[in-house]
């Protein structure tokens, strides 16, 4: 994703949440986010059956 | 020599040497001098009885507020009762001395501080512990106390069992109660001791286990005591190593203790662990997107009061669409699958704990692979995938002119393997805690 689209994202999603940053936070939150995002896509690529689902109770 | 004659022993070393190593941030020597009197009474007897220790300040201890590594947690009233495993222990005739220094609400693998300071690691003071249980890893290292206990989301207990030359236990998931911890990630957060001996590291453990209820993730399991087993040898264990990923992404220390530890071990066969990258992205994802949860009103209310590298990663982590999550929790049981189908035909798996022995406090990057990465969230690569799913871990520690360690992988439920092996090599020398010069 670009600075600009981590960006939208961040001004959306900042006052949805109720959360206020300061400008000077700003590059470190779109730095994270960029590296969540594609952890995001690594996870979102595997493909799981529609009947794949999470242990209610997890016991490894 | 009478206990408390001992705990005053520990106390003034404590005192003399936590001014460089900033490993407690409270010392509760009262309540200690007072066990110790017990014990020398008579009235609380038990295979750790003497035994001083100290717990990474997320644990609850009576009449302290439990701070986890914050600033905005001292505000909280003083805790009413000691955690689970502080009490299992006590029990147990272990001596609480302290609380321990962390990085803030254990988003951090790093020992940094921003209010309380670095913790310091023994074996060079100008690098890091480890984190998040940076304190444990320092206090146990330097010598103040042979016992401390940590927390582990991510390898927040390997990590510092590495940097500092430790044993370590990270237990399966579900197998010690929480109770009276305080959270970071519900869906993967552990705790477990630090030691410098494997039978300090199982008598612990044994002490610690058995069911509570009040922790809805701990297992209705009876208690699988592993001291007597410690001595029975690798005979017969299926032990391999872990290729694919664990041979990427390291500096030359680590790959070369796990060679020492496998040509001990008399281990060649490489096994590759599926999907491992995936593991640990799926485990990041959870983690922010849970520890976000967690602190979104304090996030609100009162940001300027978090140490801001773990503020703005918890901002970030506010921002995960639900579908990533509930895929990753999703795949995290295709994991276990994959992995309980891995060990049907091993015993345990050899791995890196961290990528490098310690970097210096302060340093924000370092390069793996010809790749700058930051630090603070990259020394859990080679833990991360595997608490993901709660395989239990032992972190022995592989001698080098700094110290690192190297994973025991066991399957779930069966820390005992892990203990065994950790044993074997300590038995023959190949996995020894290391003393320092300066702290020993």
């Amino acid at each position: 994703m670009t600075d600009a689209e981590l960006d939208a994202i961040i001004d959306a999603m900042l006052p949805a949440l109720g959360l206020h940053a300061q400008p000077a936070w700003r590059d470190a939150i779109r730095m994270n986010l960029a590296v969540t995002y594609r952890m995001g896509a690594t996870v979102m690529a595997f493909p799981l059956p529609d009947e794949a689902e999470p242990a209610p109770v997890f016991e490894a | 020599m009478t206990v408390r004659a001992a705990i005053e022993a520990t106390l003034t070393n404590i005192a003399a040497k936590d001014r460089v190593l900033n490993a407690f941030t409270d010392v509760t020597a009262e309540r200690a001098l007072a066990r110790a009197d017990a014990v020398d009474a008579g009235k609380v007897t038990g295979p750790l009885a003497g035994m001083p220790f100290a717990v990474k300040n997320l644990f609850d201890v009576k009449g302290l507020p439990t701070r986890a590594g914050s600033a905005i947690n001292r505000e909280r009233p003083p805790a009413q009762r000691d955690s689970v495993l502080i009490e299992r222990l006590e029990n147990a005739g272990a001596i609480l001395v302290g609380a321990l220094n962390m990085g803030e609400y254990a988003y951090d693998f790093t020992g940094e501080n921003l209010h309380d300071g670095p913790s310091r690691n023994p074996h060079d003071i100008a690098r890091m512990t480890g984190g998040s249980s940076g304190g444990s890893g320092g206090a146990v290292g330097g010598g103040l106390v042979p016992l401390a206990l940590g927390s582990d989301t991510n390898g927040s207990i390997r990590v510092p069992s590495s940097l500092c030359g430790l044993f370590g236990l990270k237990p399966t998931f579900g197998r010690l109660p929480r109770t009276g911890s305080f959270p970071f990630v519900s869906s993967l957060d552990h705790l477990g001791p630090l030691t410098r001996s494997v039978a300090d590291l199982a008598a612990a453990y044994d002490a610690m286990q058995g069911h509570d209820p009040a922790d809805p993730f701990c297992a209705n399991r009876p208690a699988e005591p592993t001291a007597a087993l410690l001595n029975q040898g690798i005979d017969g264990l299926r032990i391999v190593r872990a290729g694919g990923y664990f041979r990427t992404m390291q500096m030359p220390e680590a790959t070369a203790a796990v060679d020492r530890i496998c040509a001990a071990l008399g281990v060649a066969a490489e096994v590759e662990i599926p999907e491992a990258a995936r593991a640990r992205a799926a485990a990041y994802l959870i983690t922010t997107a849970e520890g976000a949860a967690l602190h979104l009103r304090r996030l609100r209310e009162r940001p300027a009061d978090f140490d801001p590298d773990v503020r703005d990663r918890l901002i970030a982590g506010t921002m995960v669409p639900a579908g990533m999550v509930i895929q990753a929790q999703k795949f995290r049981r295709w994991f276990q699958d994959a992995m309980a189908h891995l060990f049907q035909t091993v015993d345990a798996i050899i791995a890196p704990a961290t990528p490098c022995s310690a970097p210096l406090i302060g340093q924000k990057t370092f390069v793996l692979d010809g790749v700058e990465l930051p630090v603070r969230p990259n020394m859990g690569i080679f833990t991360q995938p595997i608490s993901f799913i709660g395989l239990p871990v032992v972190a022995v520690p592989a001698a080098g002119p700094m110290p690192i360690g190297v994973q025991i992988i066991a399957p779930a439920w069966r820390e005992d393997i892990a203990l065994r092996i950790a044993r074997h090599l300590e038995a023959t020398g190949a996995a020894v805690a290391q003393t320092t010069k300066d702290f020993p």
